[in-house]
Order: structure tokens, then sequence, then C-alpha cells
């Protein structure tokens, strides 16, 4: 036993060395990720091979794609049997899909509105976008709805003007107590809109005629009923779902019990009886001669739905916060507003923006279910374009060409929020 | 425990009580549900001075410290802290909270934030305090807590006893009367307990009254002025460090001591 010796000091730490070669790059990640056990060799084939299969079959039918025809089977005759594509119809029919039966002279309109709203969603999306830009998106769903559904712009200011009365009369009110400038700054604008915002409207149209071809609601179609629906949707249903979760954490019982009466009661209805009620079932409620616009009504249905969800999803990145969190912004002296505001919240939605993101784009997906009602959302206009004998019998490239644009929008929500999810990620684990 | 502190002398000369009163605690109880935690406390600390509160798990320490900065509502009796009674109404309630800091066992540090966002947070919504004079603060107290290269990392990138002393100098920002830990180092690896209780000690030194519930007895021997000795929501036993140490009267304190000094 004497060679063996207990006492040991290092005089030297070792430095790093780099890992073997077997053991970085390609052949190591083939190896790892493809051919890591039999079965997983087997599976890797196996999917190489329904790859190939699926190339072999599909290829040709996009090789042999037909551009110009003016029906099905004009584009039979240019294929003579062989497998093809035929997305004359897509050339025929995009206006359709795209805008339903907006009129053509006006397709500018909700151009100019979709470049805009891209514009003004771009600050709240990215930090890199000047923050002045944000006055721009406080205006656009005014200029929006003036462009899409046209006729005076002062109907539009009116409505708008509504908002800057309820923010004078808080701003008035706050001296006198926090409490009366709220209700002050709900009531002034309801005010302003039953018995002012007509009178003013019409009083400028008057003045300063400035307007444009009005189009009703009916001629609206398309993919951009979709966006129209889904944005509106998607932008109201997150604050009201935000609400809705901290009422639901209320100590205040009334509060409390109303929030979890409405998302349970919505929650537990589905989304096309409540489609229904908007279309048919308000009408008998509402006095005889309101013009209630239907697209209107469907968007706050949609609202309503979506922030039940949303509120429970807000709720759950609520509990996941450790509760030192509550007691470090209380023992600071944040109330409640601020601490909510500046500690929790952030938090919060940092946590959920998956639960978030999906419930958007659920929404948005879901905005095809107003067919039902009538509404010819693309999958109504594809109905009908399908009903054309020109085009009877056209299956493939009409879904798969409505399939692409939903994925296009849907793909581009999820790659967000695994934008903002790595943007924000500041816990380093 | 004691020898974390062996080398470093404390400088006990400005560590003066004064006759003014910070906290007046009388007749205080306080249930859970039908659980007595805290029963009867009365206790009145005076400016100036350092309270090491120690007591086994359950004892209801942490809840009595958590009740001077209403944490947790107290159902019985009467706090009085800095003048200000501690009831429901919420305006005295942030009024006592502005003026009292509080250092917890989980540092609690707000993750989403820079270190100097969570130091400059408070001064800025609480105090209104212009952002670039509570910025030019929190560079004062992150120097005194000796991490200032750390002001723009996220606290998940700093060790537990870095992410502590944030948490003390978080608190200092807000020029706090009377500071409250939490079992400040019952969380840190024992190469960081040392860094901590040394931004402790210096903090004492300055004069801030402060109550701090921990187990570490030799912090208590050096800084404190009075420990108390707490069992079953109930003040045992309560003296100056060296009599509490040296001469225990009750048989729970004896029993407490032999426990977590006798190894």
């Amino acid at each position: 036993m004497s060679n063996t010796k207990i006492s040991f000091v290092r005089t030297n730490m070792l430095p790093q060395k780099s890992p073997p070669s077997s053991q970085v790059g390609a052949v190591r990640w083939l190896r790892e990720n493809l051919f890591s056990s039999p079965l997983n060799a087997m599976l890797t084939l196996l999917g190489v091979l329904i790859v190939y299969f699926l190339i072999v079959h599909l290829g040709p039918w996009f090789k042999n794609s037909i551009w110009n025809a003016n029906s099905l089977s004009q584009c039979r005759e240019i294929l003579a049997g062989e497998s093809g594509a035929c997305w004359a119809v897509i050339k025929d029919r995009w206006h359709q899909l795209l805008f339903g039966f907006y009129p053509q002279e006006a397709y500018w309109r909700p151009v100019l509105t979709f470049v805009l709203m891209i514009v003004a969603v771009a600050p709240i999306l990215f930090a890199v976008v000047p923050r002045k830009v944000l006055w721009f998106s406080a205006v656009f769903p005014f200029l929006a709805f003036w462009l899409l559904w046209g006729g005076s712009i002062w109907y539009s200011v009116a409505a708008l003007l509504g908002f800057v009365v309820g923010f004078g009369a808080f701003v008035l009110l706050q001296r006198i107590s926090a409490l009366v400038a709220v209700i002050g700054a709900v009531l002034a604008p309801i005010f302003w809109w039953l018995f002012l915002a007509g009178p003013v409207d019409t009083l400028l149209t008057a003045i300063v005629p400035i307007r444009i071809p009005a189009i009703q609601s009916h001629d609206f179609g398309g993919f951009m009923i979709s966006i129209i629906i889904g944005v509106t949707g998607i932008v109201l249903s997150l604050p009201m779902g935000i609400l809705l979760a901290l009422g639901r954490q209320s100590d205040m019982p009334l509060v409390k019990w109303i929030c979890v009466g409405f998302i349970e009661f919505i929650r537990g209805v589905p989304l096309i009886t409540l489609l229904f009620t908007a279309s048919l079932l308000l009408n008998y409620f509402l006095p005889p001669g309101t013009n209630f616009d239907i697209v209107l009504r469907v968007i706050i249905m949609v609202t309503l739905f979506a922030a039940a969800y949303m509120a429970e999803v807000v709720r759950g990145g609520f509990a996941a916060l450790p509760r030192g969190q509550y007691e470090a912004a209380d023992a600071l002296g944040l109330d409640y507003w601020k601490s909510q505001r500046l500690i929790l919240l952030p938090q919060a939605l940092k946590i959920s923006i998956p639960g978030i993101v999906n419930t958007f784009i659920g929404l948005f997906k879901d905005t095809t279910l107003v067919v039902f009602i009538g509404i010819l959302d693309p999958i109504g206009l594809s109905n009908a374009i399908r009903a054309d004998s020109n085009w009877n019998g056209i299956v493939w490239e009409l879904y798969g060409f409505i399939a692409l644009c939903f994925f296009i929008f849907c793909f581009g929500m999820s790659r967000y929020s695994q934008y903002l999810e790595g943007k924000l990620k500041t816990d380093h684990r | 425990m004691s020898e974390t502190m062996a080398d470093r002398k404390v400088d006990r000369s400005q560590m003066q009580v004064s006759d003014e009163v910070a906290i007046q605690i009388a007749g205080m109880n306080k249930w859970y549900g039908t659980f007595h935690v805290l029963r009867d406390i009365d206790l009145t600390v005076n400016r100036g001075e350092r309270i090491v509160i120690a007591g086994p798990s359950g004892s209801g320490k942490s809840t009595l410290i958590r009740c001077i900065n209403r944490l947790e509502e107290h159902q019985q009796g009467q706090i009085i802290v800095d003048g200000t009674e501690l009831t429901s109404d919420l305006k005295n309630i942030d009024k006592v909270r502005s003026e009292v800091g509080m250092v917890f066992q989980h540092f609690n540090l707000f993750p989403h934030l820079t270190i100097l966002e969570n130091l400059t947070l408070a001064p800025i919504w609480v105090r209104k305090t212009p952002k670039k004079e509570a910025e030019e603060v929190a560079m004062h107290y992150l120097n005194k807590v000796k991490i200032p290269e750390q002001a723009h990392k996220y606290p998940g990138m700093l060790s537990g006893g870095q992410q502590q002393r944030v948490a003390i100098a978080r608190s200092l920002c807000m020029k706090p009367r009377i500071m409250l830990f939490d079992e400040p180092t019952s969380a840190l690896d024992p190469e960081m307990i040392k860094e901590v209780l040394d931004t402790m000690i210096e903090l004492a030194e300055e004069g801030m009254t402060m109550l701090c519930v921990t187990h570490e007895m030799g912090f208590a021997r050096q800084v404190a002025n009075r420990v108390i000795f707490m069992d079953q929501g109930q003040i045992v036993e309560q003296n100056e460090p060296e009599e509490f140490f040296n001469n225990p009267q009750s048989e729970r304190t004896k029993l407490f001591l032999s426990q977590i000094l006798g190894h």
C-alpha cells in the first residue's frame, strides 16, 4: 500500500480543450439526429421515401399548371388527360377571393387601408419603429373605417372626437377625484356620440363636403372581410381579455362575479351560436328600423368570444408569477394599477405569448364561420365560384389557394410570437 | 457561523438609539383562518434600533415583520409605523410602505427589468423623482453595495449574493426610515452570505432602524442591540445579544440555542 498516496495538491489549473473531432460538425449532427438508433434510421429512410413519392406525384401536377383558360373543361382539354393544376380559376377570380363584391374601381381603398394597417401596427410590433408613429396607429381605425365603408369623412372624425372628448373630461375632472374622472371619461363620449356627433357630422359635411362613394357591408367579402374581422377582433380582444383576467382576480365580489359569469358563459357557447345570435336574434331585440351593421355585429361577437379565451390565457400568465413579485411591488409602495402595469402585466403577458398568439390564430381562422350567416368570406366565395358552370368541379386549386393565404397569415403570427419570445427573454436560463 | 464576521471589526460608535419611537405594536393578534399565528404581540422599536428576530420555523417571525408593512393584515390590536397607524385605509398603507424598505428571502427582483430599472422604478413612479435624478441615486446605492458594473444587466444574470445586494439597494433607493429583512441570507450559498451581511452591517453602522429575521447568530451578536426569540406566535424572550446568548432564561430559548449553536 505504500505506492498509493492520498494527499494531492494541484499546482496548475487545467486549460479548456476543444472537443474531439468526431463530436463536432455535420457527421455528428447526422449521427445524432437521423441515425442514432436502428428505429431512428428506419424512420429517416421512411421519411425520405414519403418525400420522394410526394415529389413524384405532385411534381407533374405543379409542372403542368394551366394559367390561361376560361373554364375547367378548357383546362382539361389543354391537359389532354395528363395530371395538372388548373390555376386559371385563381387568375379568373382572384379579385373576388380577395375583395368579394367590392366595386372594382374602389379596390385601391382596401389596398391602401391594408398598407396603412401595416404602418399602424409596425410601432406596436417592433421597437425600432419611431414611437411617434403610434399617433397614426391611434387614428388608423377611424381612417380605415372611412376608407372601407366610404361616405363623409366627418362621420369618422366625429366618432374619433368622442375619444378626445372622453380624454378631455378625464383631464379636467382629475382635479376633483380619480373616480369622478373615470366616470366622466366614460359618460362624456357616450353623451357626445348620442347627441352631438350626428349634428357635428351633418354640419361639417355641409360646410366642407369631403366624401368618397359609400359601399355597403353586403358588398364586402373575400380575404378583405376575414382580415377586417380578424384584425379588429385581435386588437380589441387582447385589452378586453386583460381587463377580464384582472377582474376575475379582483377582491371586489361584484366585479369578480360579472367577469367569471361572462367568461364562463361565452366559453360555454359555440361561436356559431353567437354568430347566429348576431345575425338573426339581435334584430328582434333592437328597435324596429335600426340599422346595426352586420359586419359590426359579427366583429362584436367574435371579439367577445376571443376575449373570454384571452382572459383565461392571461390569467394563466398571472398564476405563473411567483407570489414574491406581487409582494415586492406592494412593499415598494406601488398602488394596484401601477404594480399591474409595470411589474405584473408585462411578465404575465410574456409568459402567455404562446397562448395569446394561439388564440389570435384561432380567432383568425374562426372568421371563416361567418359563411354560415351569409357573409361571403373566402370559403363562401369558393362555394359561389364552384357553383358557376365554368368552374364546377374544381376543388384543390381553390381550397389550396385559400389555405395558402390563411397559412401565410397564421404562420406569420406564429413566427412573430417566437421572435417576441426570444426578444423578451431576460431570465437566461 | 460567527467566523464569517471574524475578519470585520464592527463600528458601533454610530449605532445610537434615539428615544423617538419608530414602530409601536400593541396587543396585536393575527389568525390564518382559525389558526392563531401571532398572539398578543407588544413591541416598541426606537429609531436606530437593530433588532434580530429568531425562532424556529413556523413561530410567526416572518409574519410579524410582514405585518409591519401590511403584506399581512392583523385582525386585532394596533400597529403604528412612523406615526401612521396601519388600518384598511389604502392611503396609510401606501404611505407606510414607501417609508419602510423590505428585503425578501428570495430577493424578488423584477426579472423583466434591468438592475438599474429595478432600482429606479419605485422612486420614479411612487416618489415622482425625475428619471435622471433617480438613476443617479440608484448608481450611488449600487456603488454602495459594490456592484455598479452590473447596472445594465438583468437579475437572472447575477449570482444570488449580488441579487440580494441589488434588492437591498432597491429598497434603499426609496430612502426608507426603517428596513425589514425577512431571512435575507437563507437562500444563499455560504460563500455569498458574507457579502450580504457586510452590506447589512454597513447599513447598521449608518444608524438605520432594522428588523431582521435571520438565523445568522454571528450577525445578531455583532450588530443587534436586541434579540427577540419567538415561538408559537408569541415573543418568548428578548434581551441584549450578550445576555441572550450567554444567559438565556427560558427553557425553550435554551433548547433553541443549543440546537443552532451546538454544531
